[in-house]
């Protein structure tokens, strides 16, 4: 909402300086967006008088003129047709900066002749679309006169950004009741009256609904003006609405704009003499269209409420108008239409067709109904004063919305939402104020009872008048109060938080770093990661293809990340995310994961090329690291993990595994993504990926048992066993692991670690070697050899048995 | 030969032996089994007892001057000789090394700025709660008392499942909803969580950050929500902060405020807590009473604030990020500029920024 100082002077009687009137506006919920002083805006351009306009020599459709400034003569090359000797127009020096381009003027020389400055159009002042003539001045105005000053555009342009519950701040006359309310001003008397009635309405006016539909057009009221002659606005009224970003047209549409930015009351006005029988409002009917004054051509529907004659549809009520009835130059009978449209009903409308108008915004929002009649009113009399003519009575179909209905206040309300303590007789100041209707003489602790004015359409209940008292008093006088302090702090995280954090510093401390992508990928890429048995989720309304499917998982976006991050050139890539897969539109589908990918030299200590030691692409055994650190850092029974190769579909099947505590829950998946897909995202280098599903891994007990330790020298043996290709290192560690339970009374099994996998020398293709040292504990004294023997016996025989080991240069 | 001589002639050859060897040759040679000074101790027998018994004194004395100087000049090898080892297991020391791979992870300045608010609003007695990003009409607006002609339902600015399965909640707000339904007052909590809008532009993305917060008890009234929330953000910014409450509009608040910091714009950076101008950073109200009633407390018993901050735009303020969009892009570059390094977690007794 646009408004400019002078107009709400119209209302508002008040020596409060702009500035201080934006601060004002915003603290009372009136939020300033913009503040524009077009006198300091327009400052450079002053009055200058034409001494001579001779032709340029060198192009026939320049002018060459000696101009006195107020900072004396210049030489000046002009276009303007209306360039001519003892003119005065607007000038501009060098160094000026032109509101319409942004563009800085400089000194030119134009086809061999210097030019020092500009004569100005509108156009260049932002005033119009008016850029061949320059403007022409009134002959008395002094050279360099502020030519903001001469033509009165020494006003403050106010811009407020309006919440949709304020349609009465939608006029300038309900800004400034709401100033004065809060003592920035009196409001100035206002009294409309009604025009001399010098004949009937002559056309009829109508409500055609059946009843179900009564609310679409309550009211309609109409005055007839005839022998009007439409000419061009005053200067006054072009300015206004110039200033506020409307276009003038004539007098008579300018005067409908005008009233609805004064008054929040949009008008109609048809061209009587283009009308074919009565007025009416009703629905749409099916087929039916017409062409709308933007230009465009519209089919309405049957829940549209259109205006209607004889003819058919004019335009539809409360949003637009019809090219068919409209107002033109020539137009010397008008009806103006004053009206009633149902809000929900304008609002699907609007948003159907997709038309945005000043109309549709206020009647959308809600105008006030009781207004309607002192509205039609009101553009009678401005017709009558800027066209001339006579007009009619006022006819009226249908009648203004009930009265609102009262809101009790309770006494204790207001301190009890706000905790201050507003006396009663402020309250009901502030109400008084506003329009309210509220009972004056009842005690100071009596309940307040008040009637909104037809105008505050947004108040129904008492917390909408707490609402009115805070603003007006202003929140800043309510005080500022400690929270009542709670018990001893206790831990707030969930446990999906707790581990989040342990997460992102375990993965970081791996060298990754963390991405935070979009909840939605391109559709392909969510098909490629599909879960089985799970619900693919496009949007019904995506903003790009890009972003057309809820993702089903980490990975394509991850994916996706390096794709860019090779792109860009970058060559050690190190990604995690932590967040929401989406497997179904039910909360529960919602899954929380972690995932990360590599590419590059990011394997083992993810620095890249060292001189110390030799880079290495990442590989599936990183990813499994990554997994691993994961649930280590959430303290997993990593002891009972197993390890299978059973990843879905996008892992590679021999380079890719699953970690789980039972079957039913795979943990987390690792390993590198299979060539195919990366190939079909358009990835040539190696991705490692991993992914763990957090929620599925059991409360960990924080207990950890006592220390079982000694100081008997542990007993150290390494073995190295010769198995087949294909035997699972994992199947070894576990067996020799689990002679802890049955082994002599004399020792533990302290570790299990293997440390070399050898393929090559003396071994078949066919085998391979896995060299473990396992330590023992002993459990009372130092361990006599026979006794060591026997254990090291028990390793030999379980890896015999369990894996079909043999020890290997035995 | 005059014993003195002997002694003086070992000394001389020890000072051309360089190495142990040298120095053992001169040991055999004088020294060994059939040495020089050995012999001279041997031949002792056979001289006559009265010059015996001064020979074997000088004999003796030159032994052990000479076994003295021997090893005196073979210790001063040996230092030598291991100096020189020393000297020549020197390294070039400016040779680079690294921190390891904890030195290049980073974590996102979202999960910092999260992190930092929930420390703040723990301190201050707030649970935390969350709800999905997928939710209903019901829960994202009905029961927030956003009207069905509300602009902000249209498919214009929410996206929504196909078949009117679901959308992608606008705000935290929501979780307002399923927490009282769940809770008896009195309670406070945070919700922070992924927020979505059919918006894209230089300052707008479809996917954002928001932190929503609510406090609902018997007496909670407006003065409580002011003190949070200026305790919030001098505790979040670092800094005194002047705010500024602007009465605003939403649906499911009422009265409904807009929170400003006062600011200063320099050369496209943002200072808070100085300057003239104004930032707005927050929305804020005291719960709608049909809110509260649609989650079945009494708004004649109970009575509460709300409020709601964008994460994204926080962090931004904070930490100078300039672009939004770069937020969600994952570029290796950004992350490792803007992000925070792992050991790093934000305390309030230990401050919040690194």
């Amino acid at each position: 909402m646009k408004f400019t100082r002078s107009w709400l002077d119209d209302h508002l009687d008040t020596d409060v300086d702009d500035n201080a009137l934006a601060e004002h506006l915003t603290r009372l919920g009136l939020e300033i967006e913009g503040l524009h002083d077009n006198a300091r805006e327009l400052r450079a351009f002053t009055v200058a008088r034409v001494i001579e306009a001779e032709p340029h020599p060198n192009a026939d459709s320049l002018k060459l003129c000696r101009v006195q400034t107020g900072e004396g003569e210049v030489q000046i090359v002009c276009g303007a047709p209306n360039a001519r000797a003892g003119m005065r127009g607007v000038f501009a020096p060098p160094g000026t900066v032109i509101p319409a381009t942004g563009k800085t003027l400089a000194p030119a020389t134009i086809r061999g002749i210097e030019s020092n400055g500009m004569l100005c159009s509108e156009f260049e002042l932002g005033l119009s679309d008016d850029h061949d003539a320059i403007i022409e001045i009134d002959e008395d105005a002094p050279p360099g006169k502020s030519y903001a000053e001469v033509a009165g555009l020494d006003d403050t342009l106010f811009h407020i950004n309006l919440t949709p519950n304020r349609p009465d701040c939608l006029g300038v006359r309900g800004i400034a009741r709401d100033l004065a309310a809060a003592e920035i001003g009196k409001l100035k008397p206002d009294s409309i009256k009604a025009p001399k009635a010098s004949f009937d309405c002559p056309v009829d006016i109508e409500l055609e609904f059946p009843k179900e539909h009564a609310s679409a057009c309550s009211l309609f009221v109409a005055r007839y003006v005839r022998g009007v002659v439409n000419r061009a606005s005053p200067p006054w009224l072009r300015r206004r609405l110039i200033a506020i970003g409307l276009r003038p047209i004539d007098a008579l549409v300018d005067t409908t704009n005008y009233i609805a930015f004064d008054r929040a009351r949009p008008l109609h006005v048809y061209d009587a003499d283009k009308l074919a029988g009565s007025v009416r409002a009703r629905l749409g009917r099916k087929g039916e269209r017409f062409d709308a004054l933007d230009g465009k051509n519209y089919e309405v529907d049957e829940d549209m409420c259109v205006i209607a004659d004889d003819n058919g549809v004019l335009g539809l009520g409360g949003i637009i108008g019809g090219e068919s009835s409209a107002i033109d130059a020539n137009s010397t009978n008008v009806l103006i239409e004053s009206a009633y449209f149902d809000p929900a009903r304008i609002h699907r409308t609007g948003r159907r067709l997709a038309i945005a108008s000043d109309a549709r915004h206020r009647f959308e929002r809600g105008v006030d109904p009781a207004f309607a009649s002192a509205g039609c009113d009101l553009g009678a009399n401005m017709i009558l004063s800027l066209c001339g003519g006579e007009a009619s009575a006022s006819t009226q179909a249908g009648r203004a919305a009930p009265a609102p209905v009262p809101v009790t206040l309770p006494r204790g309300e207001c301190k009890r939402i706000t905790g201050r303590e507003y006396s009663r007789g402020k309250i009901v100041k502030t109400l008084a104020a506003l329009g309210f209707d509220v009972k004056k003489e009842e005690g100071e602790n009596e309940d307040i009872v008040a009637t909104p004015p037809s105008h505050r359409v947004d108040v129904h209940a008492r917390e909408d008048l707490v609402e009115e008292v805070l603003r007006i008093d202003g929140v800043d006088n309510i005080e500022t109060t400690p929270l009542p302090q709670q018990d001893s702090p206790r831990p707030v995280l969930t446990q999906q938080q707790r581990r989040l954090r342990l997460i992102r510093r375990a993965l970081s401390e791996r060298g990754m770093m963390e991405a935070v992508l979009w909840s939605f990928v391109d559709a392909e890429d969510a098909a490629r990661f599909q879960e089985s048995g799970s619900e693919s989720l496009p949007l019904a309304n995506p903003i790009s293809s890009a972003m057309s499917t809820m993702r089903p998982g980490l990975l394509p976006g991850l994916a996706r990340a390096v794709q860019r991050n090779l792109d860009r050139g970058a060559d050690n890539i190190a990604l995690f995310e932590t967040g929401f897969g989406y497997l179904g539109i039910e909360a529960e589908a919602q899954r929380f994961c972690v995932a990360g990918v590599r590419c590059g030299l990011v394997g083992g200590g993810g620095h890249g090329r060292h001189w110390r030691e030799n880079a290495s692409a990442a590989d599936v055994f990183d990813a499994k690291a990554d997994a691993w650190s994961v649930l280590q850092s959430l303290g997993a029974p990593m002891e009972k993990l197993r390890c299978e190769a059973d990843a879905p579909s996008w892992y590679h099947p021999g380079r890719s595994g699953v970690l789980s505590l039972n079957p039913k829950h795979q943990l987390a998946r690792f390993g590198e993504l299979h060539p195919a897909l990366l190939e079909e995202m358009g990835l040539s280098a190696v991705v490692t990926a991993f992914e763990v599903f957090v929620d599925l891994l059991p409360s960990m007990s924080r207990k950890r048992g006592a220390l079982k330790s000694s100081d008997l020298p542990l007993v150290r043996r390494d073995f190295a066993f010769v198995v087949e290709q294909d035997v699972r290192a994992q199947d070894l560690l576990r067996a020799v692991q689990a002679l802890d339970k049955d082994i002599i009374a004399v020792a533990a099994i302290d570790n299990v670690r293997l440390f070399d996998v050898f393929t090559g020398g003396e071994l078949k293709d066919t085998q391979k070697s896995l060299a473990i040292e396992v330590v023992f504990r002993p459990k009372e004294r130092t361990l006599r050899d026979e006794e060591i023997k026997t254990l090291c016996d028990k390793v030999v025989a379980a890896a015999g048995a369990s894996v079909g080991g043999v020890l290997r240069g035995v | 030969m005059d014993t003195n001589n002997i002694k003086h002639e070992v000394i001389e050859s020890l000072k051309t032996a360089r190495t142990a060897g040298d120095i053992e040759e001169i040991r055999i040679r004088e020294m060994g089994k059939n040495g020089r000074i050995s012999g001279l101790l041997k031949s002792l027998g056979e001289l006559p007892p009265e010059e015996r018994k001064t020979a074997g004194k000088q004999y003796n004395i030159l032994k052990t001057e000479v076994e003295k100087a021997i090893e005196e000049h073979a210790a001063a090898i040996r230092l030598e000789a291991r100096n020189a080892e020393i000297l020549r297991n020197k390294v070039d020391i400016s040779l680079p090394v690294t921190a390891g791979a904890a030195s290049r992870g980073r974590i996102h300045p979202l999960s910092e700025v999260g992190d930092e608010l929930l420390a703040i609003f723990a301190s201050m007695g707030f649970g935390v709660e969350q709800g999905p990003d997928i939710e209903s009409e019901y829960y994202n607006f009905e029961a927030l008392n956003i009207a069905d002609s509300h602009p902000a339902r249209d498919m214009h600015d929410t996206f929504y499942l196909p078949g009117n399965k679901g959308l992608l909640r606008t705000h935290t707000s929501p979780v307002q909803i399923r927490a009282m339904e769940r809770l008896e007052p009195p309670f406070r909590f945070v919700a922070p969580g992924r927020t979505y809008r059919r918006d894209s532009d230089q300052t707008h993305t479809p996917m954002f950050h928001q932190v929503e917060g609510m406090a609902v008890g018997p007496d909670i009234h407006l003065g409580h929500l002011k003190w949070t929330l200026q305790h919030f953000l001098e505790t979040f910014f670092e800094t005194e902060v002047e705010l500024r409450f602007r009465p605003s509009y939403f649906p499911f608040t009422e009265p409904s405020l807009e929170v400003d910091v006062r600011c200063e714009r320099v050369e496209g950076e943002i200072r808070i807590g100085t300057g003239t101008d104004w930032l707005e950073v927050l929305g804020c109200g005291m719960v709608h009473p049909k809110v509260l009633g649609n989650c079945g407390i009494n708004p004649d018993t109970f009575q509460g604030f709300a409020f709601g901050a964008g994460i994204d735009r926080l962090a931004m303020l904070k930490y100078g990020i300039p672009d939004l969009r770069s937020f969600f892009d994952g570029d290796v570059r950004w992350i490792q500029h803007y992000g925070f390094v792992p050991l790093h977690a934000p305390t309030l007794e230990g401050g919040l920024a690194p």
